[in-house]
């Protein structure tokens, strides 16, 4: 049961990060559309922001195996 | 048209040969169980929960580390170092163990047995503790058992008709992971160990060959490996040093991003290669918490007053947020390094276990060879999707490489900059 619950709870985490980081990634575009001559800089802070997310997620997913 | 229906047929050839073999192995397999389940009526169960094809422990056992370096259906022992409190330290070949099909071990040796490829001990005085033992066909059985509330897998294995209790060796997770301290302890330079030297030996080979080559033609157009080299260097000193650490500093710490950047590249790249061991290095958690921990290391060593300000008394902010602020800045300091390790050894791990379910597909169609047309579809749906996964995991590769060595650039930037709008906020 608690197995069950904790795959639950890395699935949600998933959904939470897929969301952040599809926002950063879509603004991102958006940003480079309208300035190109900027494009290094907005993605190497796309890459910074999306790890950010990402790492809440990873924390959510560590935890969730270790209550499996 | 001719080249297209060649290509095809070729493609279809390489697609049924894998399900044909695999045929003829299910069904002696298959006469082989019921034998066994006639000769021994109460073992039955056992033998049938063999049978059935695991995908997740079959993915488990191929991105896990292995005493045995096994290409094909090859293995290369590799040496064992043991080391228990009442036998001392033991020092011999893993050829001891005899591995043989899922690198399973066919003899003991000083009480120490090979099961997927790890060392287990079997701590009891009736079972030989010296010298080797032959063990029998099928010896090593799974059971769940509950130990302190959670169910775990406990391996045993059948010797002269008893079963004995094997331990696994002692890790230092603290239990926190399944593992914790056991009666041995295995300082064995393993399959990852042999992968990261075989690596390392690759890339200081390339670098010194690249370095001459400056050296001796600094004027010249490069050529050969240093033309695939030089822009990607390039890339990582303007793209990620000089914009996060600076013009002035960046030399300082130049030498330890391009090393964090190729060896992690090397090692994502090599255990993408299909048939080569398939070796999981930067999937292993031991391995990332290694090159996590020297980058807090080199972090913090370098970091200035303004760093240790902003972490412990952040400046700008009213006096009753500081010790509140202080404590989520130093939960930062741990939870930085922490997700540096679980990032890349999470996606290189998650690469490895999709391209492995994919191809699982074709024993999972197949009943494990039973049936002929599950394996033809099974194949035909897997090689596609299994190359299509390759491909992503090439630009994961370079990605997670790229990504490790960026905010690597970031912490030190953060942690060696001079904050000129500390005074410029005050005013």
């Amino acid at each position: 049961m608690t197995g069950t619950l904790a795959a639950l709870g890395a699935g949600l985490a998933v959904i939470g990060a897929g969301i952040g980081i599809g926002l950063i990634g879509g603004k991102a575009m958006e940003a480079i559309a309208r300035q190109p001559e900027a494009s290094g800089d907005i993605r190497s802070n796309m890459i910074i922001m999306a790890a950010f997310v990402e790492g809440a997620a990873l924390i959510a997913i560590l935890l969730s195996i270790l209550m499996a | 048209m001719m080249q297209r229906i060649f290509l095809t047929l070729i493609y279809l050839f390489f697609a049924i040969l894998p399900t044909f073999s695999q045929h003829e192995e299910g069904h002696s397999t298959h006469a082989n169980a019921t034998v066994h389940e006639n000769e021994e009526q109460m073992h039955s169960s056992d033998h049938k929960a063999e049978q059935k094809f695991d995908p997740a422990g079959t993915a488990v056992h191929h991105i896990s580390d292995a005493n045995v370096y096994t290409i094909l259906e090859k293995t290369f022992p590799l040496p064992t170092i043991l080391y228990s409190k009442d036998k001392g330290v033991e020092m011999f070949s893993s050829a001891k163990f005899h591995p043989g099909h899922h690198e399973d071990g066919h003899q003991s040796y000083n009480g120490y047995v090979m099961h997927l490829g790890s060392v287990y001990r079997v701590n009891d005085t009736s079972f030989p503790q010296v010298g080797s033992a032959e063990l029998p066909e099928h010896a090593f059985v799974t059971k769940q058992e509950n130990i302190d509330g959670k169910m775990r897998d406990v391996h045993y294995v059948q010797f002269e008709g008893k079963e004995f209790k094997m331990d696994p060796r002692s890790t230092l997770d603290g239990g926190i992971l399944g593992g914790g301290m056991t009666s041995f302890m295995d300082f064995s330079p393993t399959k990852n160990v042999v992968g990261m030297i075989l690596v390392s030996l690759f890339l200081l080979w390339m670098f010194l060959k690249i370095a001459k080559r400056y050296k001796s033609n600094p004027e010249k157009a490069p050529k050969g490996m240093q033309g695939l080299i030089e822009p990607i260097f390039l890339f990582i000193r303007d793209e990620v040093a000089i914009p996060f650490i600076g013009k002035e500093k960046y030399m300082k710490y130049l030498p330890l991003l391009m090393s964090i950047f190729f060896f992690i590249l090397g090692l994502n790249l090599f255990g993408q290669i299909p048939f080569l061991g398939s070796v999981n290095i930067t999937g292993s958690l031991s391995v990332t918490l290694v090159i996590a921990v020297l980058v807090f290391i080199i972090v913090n060593l370098s970091g200035n007053r303004h760093y240790w300000s902003h972490i412990f008394w952040m400046p700008g902010v009213p006096v009753f947020v500081k010790p509140l602020l202080a404590g989520v800045e130093v939960m930062g300091l741990f939870i930085k390094p922490l997700t540096l390790m679980l990032r890349l050894a999470g996606n290189i791990s998650a690469g490895h276990i999709a391209i492995l379910s994919f191809v699982g597909l074709i024993f999972i169609f197949g009943q494990s060879g039973a049936s002929l047309g599950g394996s033809v579809l099974g194949t035909v749906v897997s090689i596609p999707l299994t190359m299509f996964m390759m491909a992503i995991e090439l630009i994961v590769a370079f990605v997670q490489a790229f990504v490790f060595t960026i905010l690597t650039a970031s912490y030190i930037g953060a942690a060696i900059e001079d904050h000129h709008h500390v005074e410029e906020g005050h005013h």
